[in-house]
């Protein structure tokens, strides 16, 4: 087929193997540390503001339980100060079973707070490591530079967006100015936070860093923005698979596990833009 | 063209296989529920790192001690609120009067405390977080005598790397036999300034439900740690030699024994 090879771009060589690589060590470590997390947050489904957890007074912001009804058991989840049914979701699911995330979102799919906890930190030990190695080799290997967006990225910032609203993608050797966004965006706030705030939960770290616990308002405040965070990084693993199946799966996985990925002919000189 | 179909037909397996693990609710893994599995075991090593790396970076620090402002409510209480067991209750319904608490073990001279021995002697208060291992916090002013006092009256041997703390409450009936609370920390956080033997809370007697008479506060590790009902300690080699041997009711629980995060 003639015609098809001029309308594909050439392969290129865009992902390194150091960057693949950590890529399946994060995906793997953040889908145990969910799973682990909301069955660690399922022992006790509040999340408050300050220092400790109001039991005689109100400073919860989230909530998920269950509640006896003439109709059976319903699952409430009171967010601020309004509650919503969340019955078959948060709070009650499956056969009556009073939980906050269901089964099929946690790890183990039982309740077992020991064992969520075992997984969770061996993950969390993965992630730490992955993320120390990789800054490291990235400031090495200068592919931290790539994440960063330059000024002329940001003048091009409206017309990307324009470009992803209607999922026009133009492939490029390079990361265009949304991905650099949301992938230095992961990388450089939301999984330092998420570390940072998992620390400042520990009663042996608040004594090593207790200045940590006053950066972030307090320990529950600190579990408060793990949650939310995490909230955050689900979101990206959303758009995230939007993106790939919107710019082309195969493309993309081949890029993220071969390192090679095809972009588009040149039909005028680039501008580097 | 082959080429394209193998990797559209790969790509389709490996994304049905990964619903698949998703939609079984993730039950492939519950495996890990069992305390003998391998991969929990490897999974587990990594506490080991943990308390290796928390006992590197925290040293002799103090954890945080909060103002009498902070203190917004009474001291949630947790697990045992008031043991059943004939001899606590019998102890209890004396005001304490009759009970003691006993030092043994890898000592040079083991010890028989009332609680009167024990008021008796330099106090310490502190107003600290209790963190418990499900995710609450609350703050409160905790009195009671430095564990380090009572073992400079006892004098460790070498041989002592453990303080086990032995406790009235029953956790379990079991054809295997009854099994109490009971709690291990090493020789650091024994000595640990804020490692205190509390007969008070928030200015008062330390109440039934918190632990009465006598609980040990270990500040800066979990809830679990700071065990309640608390009439013997023994100093030794190793943790052991109760339960199932891991050193505390939790940890045998398939909790972590250091309790630091």
């Amino acid at each position: 087929m003639p015609e098809q090879h001029q309308t594909q771009g050439p392969l290129v060589y865009r992902q390194r193997v150091m960057t693949r690589i950590t890529h399946w060590l994060w995906a793997i470590s953040l889908f145990f540390l969910l799973l682990t997390g909301l069955q660690i947050f399922n022992a006790h489904p509040a999340l408050y503001v300050g220092k400790e957890s109001g039991f005689e007074y109100a400073n919860a912001i989230l909530r998920i339980g269950a509640v006896e009804t003439a109709a059976g058991l319903r699952g409430t989840t009171t967010l601020g100060g309004l509650e919503f049914d969340t019955t078959g979701a948060l709070g009650v699911s499956g056969a009556d079973e009073v939980r906050a995330f269901p089964a099929w979102a946690t790890i183990p799919s039982s309740r077992s707070l020991a064992t969520g906890r075992v997984i969770h930190f061996f993950f969390a030990w993965i992630l730490v490591i992955t993320l120390a190695v990789w800054t490291v080799a990235s400031l090495w290997n200068r592919h931290i530079r790539e994440l960063i967006p330059t000024s002329a990225d940001l003048r091009g910032l409206p017309r990307d967006i324009a470009d992803h609203a209607r999922l026009r993608f133009h492939h490029t050797a390079r990361y265009n100015v949304l991905q650099k966004l949301a992938y230095a965006g992961v990388l450089f706030v939301l999984l330092p936070l998420m570390i940072l705030t998992g620390l400042s939960m520990s009663p042996s770290f608040n004594a090593t860093a207790p200045w940590l616990l006053d950066v972030f308002g307090g320990r529950q405040t600190a579990r408060t923005i793990h949650f939310v965070v995490m909230v955050l990084l689900v979101g990206f693993f959303v758009i995230h698979m939007a993106m790939i199946l919107a710019a082309g799966p195969i493309n993309e996985l081949r890029s993220i596990i071969t390192g090679w990925y095809r972009i588009d002919p040149a039909k005028e000189p680039q501008n580097d833009a | 063209m082959t080429r394209e179909l193998n990797r559209r037909r790969f790509l389709t397996g490996a994304s049905l296989g990964a619903s698949a693990l998703a939609l079984s609710g993730c039950k492939v893994l519950d495996g890990l529920n069992d305390y003998d599995d391998p991969l929990r075991n490897l999974m587990e090593s990594a506490n080991g790192l943990t308390y290796r790396a928390q006992r590197f970076l925290s040293g002799d620090t103090l954890a945080p001690e909060f103002t009498r402002a902070d203190i917004r409510q009474g001291q949630r209480p947790n697990g045992t609120t008031n043991p059943v067991d004939a001899d606590y209750q019998a102890l209890a319904s004396g005001g304490f009067a009759d009970w003691r608490m006993n030092v043994i073990g890898a000592v040079e001279r083991p010890l028989t405390l009332t609680l009167a021995d024990l008021q008796s002697r330099p106090a310490r208060t502190q107003i600290t977080r209790h963190d418990c291992v499900e995710g609450w916090s609350c703050i409160a002013e905790w009195t009671g005598v430095p564990l380090s006092v009572i073992l400079a009256e006892a004098r460790p041997t070498a041989a002592a790397k453990f303080a086990i703390f032995y406790c009235h409450d029953t956790m379990e009936n079991s054809l295997s036999g009854q099994v109490k609370y009971h709690e291990s920390i090493d020789m650091v956080d024994a000595y640990h300034p804020q490692t205190i033997l509390a007969y008070g809370l928030n200015g008062k007697p330390l109440p039934v439900a918190n632990g009465a008479p006598l609980r040990v506060r270990v500040e800066r590790a979990l809830g679990y740690k700071m065990a309640k009902y608390v009439h013997t300690i023994e100093l030794a080699s190793v943790i052991t030699g109760y339960g199932k041997g891991h050193g505390s009711y939790w940890a045998d629980k398939g909790y972590d024994w250091y309790a630091g995060i």
